[in-house]
């Protein structure tokens, strides 16, 4: 089996590692024979903002912005950041959020506040009811650092795409440092394994 | 080889490959990383510039004797460095010179956008376009052959989705040996006095006449020939959006979009039923094409204001009939109103929020400003900001900035306004990168005007925003060799300042202390903020925090503007996997209460 094509969105907040997990993607991609383009939008910040990644896999790819309404996985590694992004998800696309919530300084300041997970699946059910809240925070955590959250996430994606584990397992290892390497390699085979668990 | 370069990182490899010799740049998104990457080979000089017109300054002597240069910088760098730019083109080079301008069309990081395709027509010097990072590989190293054999400067325009976005680039070159400086003396040709300059301007023309012959057989002036009904004509990344939307026209793809191909232009529009430019910005294409008499449409229907993408030229394409309708509309999504924006924020131990925390309590800020940033009174206190981190303090709830304009402009605006006599107090804040990069003359002018206002230097020793590059004060170069340092508190007392106090930036007595007496001193004073900024700080100590028992949830530690510290039912509460330790505190020391404690270092472990 191979890709005709498939559009990633990989959303969240700056900081939890989306662009190191589009970047492996990409690399992935490359490395089983497809034209790949990917771009980040960061705005401005260093922390705290809405960050999004693109990352396309086809044979030929022109745009490396999804059209919105295009996108196969939205890849959320954060619930607001998921519904936000809806709209870009295409009708019967699947929809992988962390079931982690960090909310904006506006709900703090009580100007506004965050929905709950039903209003965001009640959002994500407008294109697609193949929802899936996985509790990749609380793994990162359980594995003994938050960061590999990223790792995690691509490790639950990892068995939907017709790509060879051995890909996956040698881009990981050739992009993380040595010291790191091995509670990532953890955090991806756990979230392979969480993503087997359901009938995706 | 095949890699997974950014347009950003190809133009960087592809001009070490190309033989550059020397590099230099001022950091700005979406430019940053070109310079960043270049510096990382050693057998090159790389250079963060003070500033983009230094850096264009820099590079030109370094063309003129007779190496390779590249100078890159964002779309607005390109202003700043517009004097020696546009006497370049007069002068021409010796080693090829090439500058890259980083367009940022939807302004996702930039005081405005601007189209920089002008720039070309109006230096008369040739531009190139690349479309994806393999043509931005390929194309720079053709930008310096240019160059050298049109005795050029060449611009080398990108845009954010170019620098931005990564694609698979074979790596096909070694690096080419680079030239051996050696300047001849040449005074009718790099001394600029107006004898020498009156006879460089024929030679100009001539160069853009031959430059326009040269492009129609440019390889990367391409047709493609599809159906005849509609030819396109694209440059950049517009191209691929364009491609995507009407995978079935004929194309003329630009990659040299100054000067223009005109029998080439003419052959495409001859044999096609409809003509259309597809560009972002600016109706750049189109216009020349409607000068040269022919039947062109584009920004009847696509936007000239904002980043385009595949769905918009597809909405604009069926807006205007060029494709039909789809049959059945895909349902569309709506969001609920309320659901929070997530506008970029100071960190958690910013050493910018200790300060930003005591202007934006001052002068009845707080109380006079809506809830869109807005009063109908003068406040007692006016901030004028500049550009860097900093800029996020606009946003709520410390909302300091009362004007933003562009690199250093902060000073000057302080001045101004005191000079046009305004009843409030006026305060200029800078960051320590910004003040270097064109703050200083602001301040000179100060001294020189006896301006009673009060500059603030916040000084976190790099430059932060674009990613932490080093700059003339932090004593490290581009290529991480250990170098002079300038010092500020000398510099500003050098020039004539005698009111110049260094505060900790977590001190949040002395912040206050500090503010109050400079900003009552009716003489000029300068207060330089010290705190390293705390992405780079890698020590983390253990966290605070609140003690349910003595918070009254009188809600003040939220004006912070922390992103650590949250509220929800009623709580007010610390994410301490956000909150930084003891670098900071700022919370601790403003808390009314007490209430807020770093936790003992046991249980923050758990």
């Amino acid at each position: 089996m191979t890709i005709k094509k498939q559009d990633v969105l990989i959303i969240g907040v700056g900081g939890q590692g989306i662009i190191l997990a589009s970047d492996i993607l990409g690399e992935v991609a490359i490395a089983a024979g497809y034209d790949v383009k990917k771009t980040d939008t960061i705005g401005m910040a260093q922390r705290g903002g809405s960050v999004v990644s693109h990352v396309r896999i086809a044979s030929h790819v022109w745009s490396p912005l999804i059209k919105e309404g295009d996108v196969d996985i939205l890849l959320a590694f954060e619930k607001l950041e998921a519904a936000r992004w809806t709209p870009y998800l295409k009708s019967d696309g699947l929809a992988v959020i962390n079931n982690h919530a960090i909310p904006p300084l506006s709900v703090s300041l009580g100007t506004s506040q965050y929905p709950t997970n039903q209003e965001v699946a009640n959002i994500l059910r407008q294109r697609t009811d193949k929802i899936y809240f996985i509790d990749g925070t609380d793994k990162a955590k359980e594995l003994g650092d938050i960061r590999t959250l990223n790792i995690l996430m691509l490790g639950y994606i990892s068995s939907l795409l017709p790509i060879k584990l051995e890909i996956w397992q040698d881009c990981i290892s050739k992009t993380m440092p040595p010291k790191i390497l091995d509670i990532n390699v953890r955090a991806f085979e756990q979230g392979r394994k969480e993503s087997t668990r359901v009938n995706l | 080889m095949k890699k997974l370069l950014s347009g950003n990182e190809a133009i960087a490899l592809g001009a070490y490959h190309a033989g550059v010799s020397v590099a230099t740049a001022y950091p700005g998104t979406p430019s940053t990383e070109i310079l960043a990457s270049i510096s990382q080979f050693n057998d090159i000089y790389a250079e963060w510039s003070t500033n983009e017109k230094v850096a264009m300054e820099v590079g030109l002597g370094a063309a003129y004797a007779g190496v390779r240069s590249m100078i890159s910088m964002k779309h607005v760098g390109l202003n700043v460095a517009s004097d020696p730019f546009m006497s370049a083109a007069i002068t021409g080079i010796n080693g090829g010179m090439v500058i890259v301008s980083a367009d940022d069309p939807g302004v996702h990081s930039s005081q405005d956008e601007q189209d920089n395709r002008l720039y070309a027509k109006f230096a008369k010097v040739p531009m190139l376009e690349p479309s994806d990072s393999q043509e931005a590989y390929d194309l720079i190293a053709i930008a310096f052959d240019l160059s050298e054999q049109f005795d050029t400067p060449v611009l080398f325009r990108s845009t954010t989705r170019i620098s931005h976005s990564k694609s698979v680039v074979d790596v096909n070159k070694n690096r080419t040996a680079p030239k051996q400086p050696l300047f001849k003396p040449d005074m009718p040709k790099y001394v600029m006095l107006p004898a020498y300059a009156r006879m460089r301007r024929p030679l100009v023309e001539e160069r853009l006449m031959k430059l326009a012959a040269y492009a129609e057989t440019f390889p990367y002036n391409q047709i493609m020939w599809g159906e005849r009904k509609l030819g396109i004509v694209s440059s950049g990344i517009a191209y691929q959006y364009a491609r995507e939307v009407f995978p079935e026209a004929s194309f003329l793809k630009l990659g040299m979009i100054y000067p223009l191909p005109h029998k080439l232009i003419r052959q495409f529009a001859e044999q096609v039923d409809r003509l259309i430019v597809i560009e972002e910005l600016e109706p750049f294409l189109q216009e020349h094409i409607q000068a040269m008499g022919i039947k062109v449409s584009g920004k009847e229907f696509i936007p000239r204001i904002g980043e385009l993408n595949t769905l918009i030229v597809k909405n604009a394409a069926t807006g205007t009939g060029l494709l039909a309708k789809p049959q059945q509309q895909k349902p569309t999504v709506s969001l609920p109103p309320w659901l929070p924006a997530r506008p970029p924020l100071l960190c958690p131990g910013c050493p910018h929020s200790g300060m930003y925390f005591v202007l934006s309590t001052m002068g009845q800020r707080a109380k006079l400003l809506d809830a869109d940033g807005r009063a109908q009174k003068e406040p007692g206190l006016i901030v004028n900001g500049d550009i860097g981190c900093y800029a996020l303090g606009t946003n709520p709830p410390l909302r300091v900035h009362d004007t933003t304009t562009c690199m250093g402009a902060g000073i000057g605006h302080a001045q101004g306004m005191e000079k046009a006599g305004v009843g409030a107090k006026v305060v200029a804040v800078i960051g320590d990168s910004t003040f270097l990069h064109s703050g200083i003359t602001g301040a000179v002018n100060a001294v020189y005007t006896q301006a009673g206002i009060t500059i603030i230097i916040l000084d976190n020793n790099t430059t932060a925003m674009t990613g932490h590059q080093e700059h003339p004060g932090t004593g490290i170069s581009a290529q991480g060799k250990k170098t002079k340092a300038v010092d500020l508190e000398q510099l500003v007392k050098g020039i004539g300042v005698s009111d110049v106090k260094v505060v900790d930036a977590f001190n949040m007595k002395a912040l206050r202390a500090a503010a109050k007496s400079s900003i009552d001193n009716p003489e000029l004073s300068v207060i330089i903020v010290r705190g390293a900024c705390v992405v780079q700080v890698k020590r983390r100590t253990a966290p605070s925090a609140i003690d349910a028992e003595k918070c009254d949830k009188c809600g003040v530690c939220l004006m912070i503007g922390c992103g650590a510290i949250q509220k929800d039912n009623d709580r007010i509460y610390i994410d301490t996997t956000l909150c930084v330790g003891d670098i900071c505190t700022i919370c601790q020391q403003i808390c009314p209460k007490g209430a807020i404690s770093s936790m003992p270092t046991a249980e923050a472990k758990k």
